[in-house]
């Protein structure tokens, strides 16, 4: 099973990094759209599933990123280098600022606190003209030579999507990780064996905003533009839905509802104007007949078939205690 | 014998309505105490001002000699106050051997690392705890998943992670069988005989009290009225007509 998966894994690897030698640019570009989607989605599930925060206005750090970026190299002139590490600093800034104020509140309070907070930037990237370009956005920022060929983006989106991914997935299977899981499933009796939920929470903000700062200066090397609905609620339902559709209590479920969603979008997007309609009834249908998402239904049905292998004899490679 | 324990006149309302009023509570080391008393006595707000879950309007709560009134609950427990809850109160999704394990992470102070998998640490230590109480065989389920009396053991695993010097625990057996109760009693004053484990608990069975406890403590109206031995709490007059009633005889 797990051998498995790593062959999965490694099959999809090898076509991703070969896909533009074979595949028609639009299709490279779709593809690019669903790992600067994915990887936005998974930074969201850090807090979401694996964290139980109600982090309804995510889009804002990505949002961020971008902008600091384009910024960054349109206005102050910043060297290339410095704006694209600049993105996520600033993102992972705001998510420290917003996080300071929302983890003092629980669940839905939460959400709601975040949701005002997020406007309020948004507000600000669609009124501050000198600044952001207000409804426009900024476009036909300038990128280094090897960014501008969709294939060059694409690689260097594609390489900086994995090792995220690589690092996000690594956070999830660390102590940080697991004890972030338990402050999710019961933060009362975390306290009470000795951890700090809030410290513990905040920390977990601050990297999400930091990977979706991340997605952020991604998307703006794929489209060399941004503009203030990457920062709307619109947005931050959609990757909400990615998770949900995807499975939040699983690793991979955001990527599988990003590669869903954008695709869906982009299709559906010929055909008519009333996409957030499609979104609206595809989250009602989730939340009736697929509340843990594809891949969490999937791992239940797989749990009762087999129950779990049994357990194994304390291992040697213990490091502490 | 040294006072572990030491809450004095403890106090507090909920929205006018007085929970306890004036509770007084002694543990010494090593003893087991058992608190009584009807349904609203305030048995569990005790215990919540005991482990910093809430904070007293008035009185004092001691912890060997310091005063911990207004610690969080999360420094208490660093001191050597372990706690479990009246409900079944375990990290559901979780397996049970992670249930453990974040509680032995967070007395490790290791709960902030994030560059190594958490299956580096802390192993041996969890697996001992597990196989101390029973449940290492169950240790890959899911929580959520075992029984009630389960999840009630699973409650002591997790408060153990903690190395408590003291364990409070509310209503350990309720909801359970009398096999599961048995297995519970016996863990407990095993805890208590060969690691010195101080347990303070409440209950509402009186044949698991009398079994269990070296001390009794009998509350009603938010306040701490009797407190002796089994034998001397089971002949006093007004414990007789109020709690056990015909049942003593």
């Amino acid at each position: 099973m797990v051998n498995g998966t790593r062959l999965g894994v490694g099959v999809l690897l090898a076509a991703l990094f070969g896909a533009p030698a074979f595949l028609p640019p639009f299709y490279v570009y779709l593809i690019a759209l669903i790992l600067v989607t994915g990887l936005l989605a998974t930074s969201l599930n850090l807090v979401l599933g694996f964290g139980g925060l109600y982090q309804f206005h995510h889009a804002v750090f990505y949002g961020i990123g971008a902008y600091t970026l384009a910024i960054g190299i349109t206005k102050l002139h910043w060297p290339a280098w410095v704006a694209f590490l600049a993105g996520p600093a600033a993102a992972a800034l705001a998510g420290l600022l917003i996080g300071l104020v929302c983890v003092r509140l629980e669940r839905l309070y939460f959400g709601m606190l975040q949701l005002s907070l997020g406007s309020f930037v948004w507000i600000v990237a669609l009124r501050w003209y000198p600044v952001t370009g207000g409804d426009n956005g900024l476009h036909g920022i300038p990128l280094p030579a090897g960014l501008k060929p969709l294939g060059g983006a694409y690689l260097f989106i594609l390489t900086t999507v994995v090792a995220s991914l690589l690092v996000l997935w690594a956070v999830v299977r660390s102590p940080f990780g697991l004890t972030l899981q338990a402050i999710r499933d019961n933060p009362q009796r975390c306290q009470v064996v000795g951890i700090q939920v809030r410290a513990h929470q905040l920390a977990a903000m601050v990297l999400a905003a930091l990977f979706a700062g991340v997605a952020g200066v991604l998307y703006v090397t794929l489209e060399r533009s941004v503009f203030p609905n990457m920062l709307s609620w619109v947005l931050s339902l959609e990757i909400l839905v990615m998770c949900l559709l995807g499975g939040w209590f699983t690793f991979p479920g955001p990527l599988l509802g990003a590669a869903l969603v954008v695709t869906l979008r982009t299709f559906a997007g010929r055909y008519t104007e009333y996409w957030t309609l499609i979104l609206g009834v595809l989250l009602i249908l989730l939340i009736f007949f697929l509340p843990e998402g594809i891949l969490g239904t999937l791992r239940a049905r797989h749990a009762q078939k087999a129950p779990e292998p049994a357990p194994q004899p304390a291992p040697a490679g213990d490091v502490h205690g | 014998m040294d006072n572990l324990l030491l809450a004095e006149g403890l106090y507090k309302a909920f929205g006018g309505f007085p929970a306890l009023r004036g509770a007084t509570l002694e543990v010494q080391e090593t003893e087991v105490v058992a608190v009584i008393g009807p349904n609203g006595a305030g048995k569990t707000t005790l215990f919540h001002l005991i482990t910093g879950v809430l904070q007293p309007d008035r009185g004092r709560v001691t912890f060997q000699g310091r005063e911990i009134t207004r610690w969080p609950a999360y420094r208490r427990c660093a001191l050597g106050i372990g706690r479990t809850f009246q409900i079944a109160n375990v990290f559901p999704r979780l397996r049970v051997f992670d249930n453990v394990q974040v509680a032995v992470l967070s007395r490790h102070r290791k709960t902030f690392h994030l560059a190594l998998p958490a299956s580096r640490f802390a192993m041996r230590e969890t697996w001992a705890i597990l196989e101390h109480v029973g449940l290492a065989d169950k240790a890959h389920h899911p929580a959520g998943a075992l029984s009630h009396g389960d999840q009630r053991i699973l409650e002591i695993a997790i408060a153990l992670a903690s190395r408590p010097k003291l364990l409070v625990l509310d209503e350990p057996t309720a909801g359970m069988s009398p096999e599961e109760t048995a297995a519970t009693l016996r863990l407990l004053s095993r805890l208590n005989r060969e690691e010195g484990l101080t347990v303070l608990f409440c209950e509402h069975d009186m044949e698991v009290v009398f079994a269990a406890a070296h001390r009794i403590v009998v509350m009603h109206h938010g306040r701490t009225v009797v407190q002796g031995s089994p034998e001397e709490v089971r002949r006093h007059p007004e414990v007789q007509a109020a709690y056990l009633g015909s049942a003593d005889a």
